[in-house]
């Protein structure tokens, strides 16, 4: 946090104040347009929507949608809606989550305080792991799960969502323990303690905006994954994404547009959720800046 | 940490030796796992994926060695090179989109703003969304009969023209709007954390230096963001190159294959068309391309920050 | 020698999936991969699920929409790959051979043989479900492709015909540009691109040609003058349709038809789902009649399920229920009802379906009889898929480059149907 109007005037830092805002708001309404057409169109009447005016206001107001996609709409032969997928996502999502983003911290912490001959090489291989295309390992993957005896559970989810999300995590973890002075670590090694304990009394204190990131990072990227989702999950333990694209995506079959927007807004909210809660520990991120500082 | 305790087993004087030598593994056992994933995960399904783009693998994989056919039929085909083109223009226009819209909306809300909780939501919103819906939004917003242009005609302006995303060439524009929409909120995410770990002390000082806001922004605060803005880059990289539901869901490649990306081409070749070797030699040449971009500058990166 | 062993276990299922059917064996689970999640295809499966739980049977439903099964097929892809395929899934036309070649498929002659299938089916359609003499998949429905939907009143006001030849087509759809009317409906995906032009080339060029170009992928049929004229006329269709159509959803475009923005869509039966939704009568608010120039002429799209070797015999004997119930005229109706499509079935008694099923019912015995009954090659029934992408890129090709030449077409169709 910088105070850089400090040295202005009252009438510039009040004009500047104002222009601030106006830019702010700007991007607020450009980022928001395509959440307002979603939601209006999940206000309205298929008749409404048929009438072709997708980007108007609804003629009248209606909750259906809404009510039907989370408890009626059909995701296959079950009509039960997004109800059941989403503790089937919550089961899931949140180990791969925890997992991904501890080792990921632990990893981060050797890179920087423990180095080693060969961990910039690792460093690097790891990173490089980020751009295989994951349509590549589907094929592959399926093969060794089947090996592991794990194809089409919970556990093997959760497996290939920690293996790809760790190059991730450790960089986060990484990139932001290099800016905190070894000199820290040092002194704590020649106190006499050890690697776990250096790790949980002084690096993890330290750590909650990177954590926060790091968890916005993984639950949005698992929450949403669908191509993981849909292939390595058993036929009734479906993530809520797979639920969704399968009402969405009827082949030929009355496309329902407002139900789809009320389902894509239900399946957001807990990433939206973690969002407003991550929020709070963005400020609390800031006073353990200042704090060390 | 069960192998850590195995290898002290193994060792048999006890006291502060036994101690220093657990000390000195612990942090590569720690590793240890991440490697050994990266390894069979990613590198040996790399080379998998190598040896199926030298074979004629179609339905299911076949494992006959038949020498670079699938490459030579994957330069004949000019959606493979539209694609790559395509990858060109999205990939920099994305990044930097990104880039520049997630710093100066961090350093916007960094400056002790009311209601930061709610702003900081609504920019990062569009992630929380899966683009197969949020796909249907901006085809609608997009679409000259549907949106942007017809909602400004209405208003009078005749002429205003925003046909992009039904025009071949300009389609590929439309997906870098909507993904730099999606993604630039997380980078913001990134900048900010990374602002508010910046040393107060150096500021104060540079301030009673007497140095301006601006000075202080691009001399002091922005190059002490230098590890952030690689996480960032590797991070939109990473999305550029795998961007599948985005293309998929906005365009679908189209109109013809006008905005066909790699990772759609592989995808629709590999899975859809059941020409497994032509998508794995296709993902084998994404592959190439990425490590010879991003290996040397990570590399110099990593390097980087160690001496400094 | 592999053939050999795949052959030997052909029949050891044989004889397994006999035993199952003639004992009624204990309960067994079904788990079918399918991706009709929606409305009327998700409640015509769930008549399926119910027949089956009757018989003492568990569903487990695997549902994965996208596309025209798109994912559907990955997901499956990796099913087998992990060493646990599904009972059943969705695959159609010659994607039922590829994957009998891979030698996983389960053998049906005993439940065909029962249900006397080879009598129900007509042979084209018998044929798409056999590998090497043998039944590897179920048929579950019959859509017609090549139909034009109508709206009467935009013909009226524009003060044209409905047309039933391409001439007559371009005098009508000039009349109802003029009106200031979309004269066709349509959407911007290379399935819809495809499922107009194999509709203008069938018209152009015949059953014969048609089914020697696209279905055994002869060159000199595929570069060819009828092929170049079909091109030609796409063309000419090409002009009616307005400019924000690419990537439209076709159902959008069949609103259009509804809303009596547009005159006229070319499209298959499931159209009329939409026309029904919005409480639209046939032959009085729209009209169904084949493409211009396609009268006689049926390009068949068939849903079909294939069935994979299991090793339980419960599992089994669930299978044998499962392939067995689909063909019952009990399901066949129900299902179609839902669906718009007609019974795979012949001679079933139709008095439940509108008119246009009855039309399309008709005029699938006629053109069977006739030899102008054909498999539709956008709707993957006639060719491979390597070779039907290489064809959606040509058409859509051609529909995205105004400079590209019917005879530069023609000569990429060639090269896309050249036998890889």
């Amino acid at each position: 946090m910088v105070e850089v109007q400090r040295t202005e005037t009252a009438g510039a830092r009040v004009i500047g104040r104002v222009m601030l805002y106006a830019l702010l708001i700007l991007f607020a309404l450009y980022y928001l347009m395509p959440l307002f057409v979603m939601l209006t169109t999940s206000l309205k009447t298929l008749d409404d929507i048929r009438g072709g005016n997708l980007i108007a206001l609804p003629e009248q107001v209606s909750f259906d949608a809404w009510i039907k996609a989370w408890s009626s709409a059909c995701t296959g032969v079950n009509c039960g809606g997004l109800s059941g997928n989403f503790w089937n996502s919550v089961s899931f999502v949140l180990p791969a989550v925890a997992i991904s983003t501890l080792i990921g911290a632990l990893n981060g912490y050797v890179l920087t305080m423990w180095r080693f001959r060969g961990s910039d090489v690792f460093f690097t291989l790891l990173l490089i792991g980020c751009f295989i295309p994951f349509q590549v390992v589907l094929l592959p993957m399926a093969q060794t799960l089947g090996w592991l005896g794990i194809a089409n559970s919970t556990t093997g989810l959760i497996f290939v969502h920690v293996v790809y999300g760790l190059a991730f995590t450790t960089l986060f973890f990484r990139n932001f323990y290099v800016s905190i002075p070894e000199e820290l670590v040092k002194a704590a090694r020649i106190d006499g303690a050890g690697f776990f304990r250096i790790f949980w009394r002084i690096i993890l204190p330290l750590s909650p905006p990177i954590l926060v990131v790091c968890v916005i990072w993984q639950f949005t990227q698992i929450w949403n994954d669908f191509l993981f989702g849909v292939v390595f999950s058993s036929g009734e333990r479906q993530p809520i994404t797979v639920a969704l694209n399968n009402l969405v995506n009827t082949s030929t079959g009355v496309k329902e547009y407002n139900v789809d927007m009320a389902a894509a807004i239900i399946a957001g909210l807990p990433t939206l959720f973690v969002y407003v809660v991550a929020g709070k520990y963005f400020v609390r991120g800031l006073t353990a800046g200042s704090v060390k500082g | 940490m069960n192998s850590s305790r195995a290898d002290a087993a193994l060792s048999p004087p006890p006291g502060k030796k036994l101690r220093d030598y657990v000390e000195t593994a612990l942090p590569k056992i720690v590793l240890g796992p991440t490697l050994a994933c990266a390894l069979v995960f990613v590198y040996g399904f790399v080379l998998w994926t190598a040896w199926l783009s030298f074979t004629e693998s179609r339905l299911l994989p076949r494992y006959d060695l038949v020498g670079f056919i699938q490459y030579v039929a994957l330069f004949e085909n000019d959606r493979w090179w539209i694609a790559l083109k395509n990858l060109a223009i999205f990939g920099s226009l994305f990044i930097g989109i990104c880039l520049v819209t997630g710093l100066l909306l961090a350093i916007l809300l960094d400056q002790r703003i009311r209601a930061e909780g709610f702003l900081r939501a609504v920019y990062l919103y569009p992630m929380a969304l899966s683009f197969i819906v949020t796909g249907t939004a901006w085809r609608w917003i997009l679409n000259p009969g549907l949106g942007i242009e017809h909602l400004v005609r209405q208003l009078g302006f005749e002429t205003f023209t925003f046909d992009w995303i039904v025009t071949p060439g300009m389609s590929i524009y439309t997906v870098v709007i909507a993904g730099a929409w999606q993604s630039s909120g997380f980078v913001m995410a990134l900048f900010l954390a990374g602002l508010r770990g910046v040393d107060d002390s150096i500021i104060k000082a540079a301030q009673v230096d007497g140095a301006g806001p601006v000075r202080i922004y691009t001399r002091i605060i922005i190059p002490s963001l230098r590890p952030v803005f690689f996480s960032a880059l590797i991070i939109l990289a990473h999305i550029a190159i795998k961007s599948f539901d985005l293309v998929m869901a906005l365009t679908g490649g189209g109109p013809g294959f006008s905005s066909d990306l790699p990772a759609t081409f592989m995808y629709v070749f590999a899975f859809n068309r059941n020409q497994i070797g032509l998508g794995a030699a296709s993902a084998m040449m994404m592959l190439l391309t990425v490590v010879a971009i991003i290996v040397p500058m990570m590399y110099a990166e990593t390097r980087r920050q160690h001496r400094g | 020698m592999k053939q050999r062993m795949k052959m030997r276990t052909l029949s050891a299922l044989a004889l397994a999936v006999g035993i199952a059917f003639a004992v009624p064996a204990a309960a067994g689970e079904v788990e079918v991969l399918h991706w009709w999640t929606s409305g009327g295809e998700a409640k015509s499966v769930g008549e399926l699920k119910k027949i089956l739980e009757s018989k003492g049977d568990k569903w487990k439903d695997f549902a994965v929409a996208g596309g025209a099964g798109e994912t559907a097929m990955t997901v499956l892809k990796s099913r087998v790959v992990s060493g646990q395929p599904p009972t059943a899934a969705q695959v159609k036309g010659p994607g039922i051979q590829e994957w009998a070649r891979e030698g996983v498929l389960a053998n049906l002659d005993d439940v065909a043989a029962a249900g006397k299938w080879d009598s129900l089916l007509p042979p084209v359609v018998s044929n798409v479900m056999k590998y090497q003499g043998h039944y590897v998949a179920v048929p579950v429905n019959v859509h017609r492709v090549n139909w034009m939907w109508a709206n009467p009143e935009v013909f009226k006001k524009a003060g044209a015909t409905i047309p039933t030849t391409w001439e007559e087509f371009a005098v009508a759809a000039d009349k109802i540009q003029k009106a200031g009317f979309i004269a066709v409906a349509h959407g911007g995906q290379p399935w819809q691109d495809s499922t107009i032009f194999e509709a203008v080339a069938l018209g152009t060029g015949g059953a014969d040609w048609y089914k020697k170009a696209f279905v055994e992928l002869d060159q000199k049929a595929l570069n060819s003058p009828q092929m170049e004229k079909s091109f030609a006329t796409l063309r000419i269709v090409q002009k009616y349709i307005d400019k924000d159509a690419a990537n439209r959803d076709w159902n959008l475009a069949t609103a259009m038809v509804i809303n009596g923005k547009a005159a006229m869509q070319f499209m298959g039966d499931w159209a009329k789902g939409e026309f029904t939704a919005a409480g639209k009568k046939p032959g009085k608010d729209y009209i169904c009649m084949p493409v211009p120039g396609n009268k006689g002429t049926y390009t068949f799209n068939i849903d079909s399920f294939i069935m994979f070797q299991q090793k339980d015999p419960s599992a089994k004997s669930a299978q044998a229920h499962l392939a067995a119930a689909i063909m019952e005229p009990q399901f066949q109706e129900v299902f179609n009802l839902n669906k718009g499509s007609i019974p795979v079935r012949l001679g079933m008694n139709l008095d439940k379906f509108d008119q246009c099923a009855k039309d399309s019912a008709a005029e699938f015995v006629a053109a069977s009889k006739s030899g102008k009954l054909v498999p539709s090659w956008a709707h993957e029934m006639a060719m491979p898929p390597a070779n039907k992408g290489a064809m959606f890129d040509v058409v859509t090709g051609f529909m995205n480059t105004p400079s590209m030449t019917p005879k530069a077409a023609a000569e990429k169709m060639a090269t896309a149907g050249a036998k890889k």
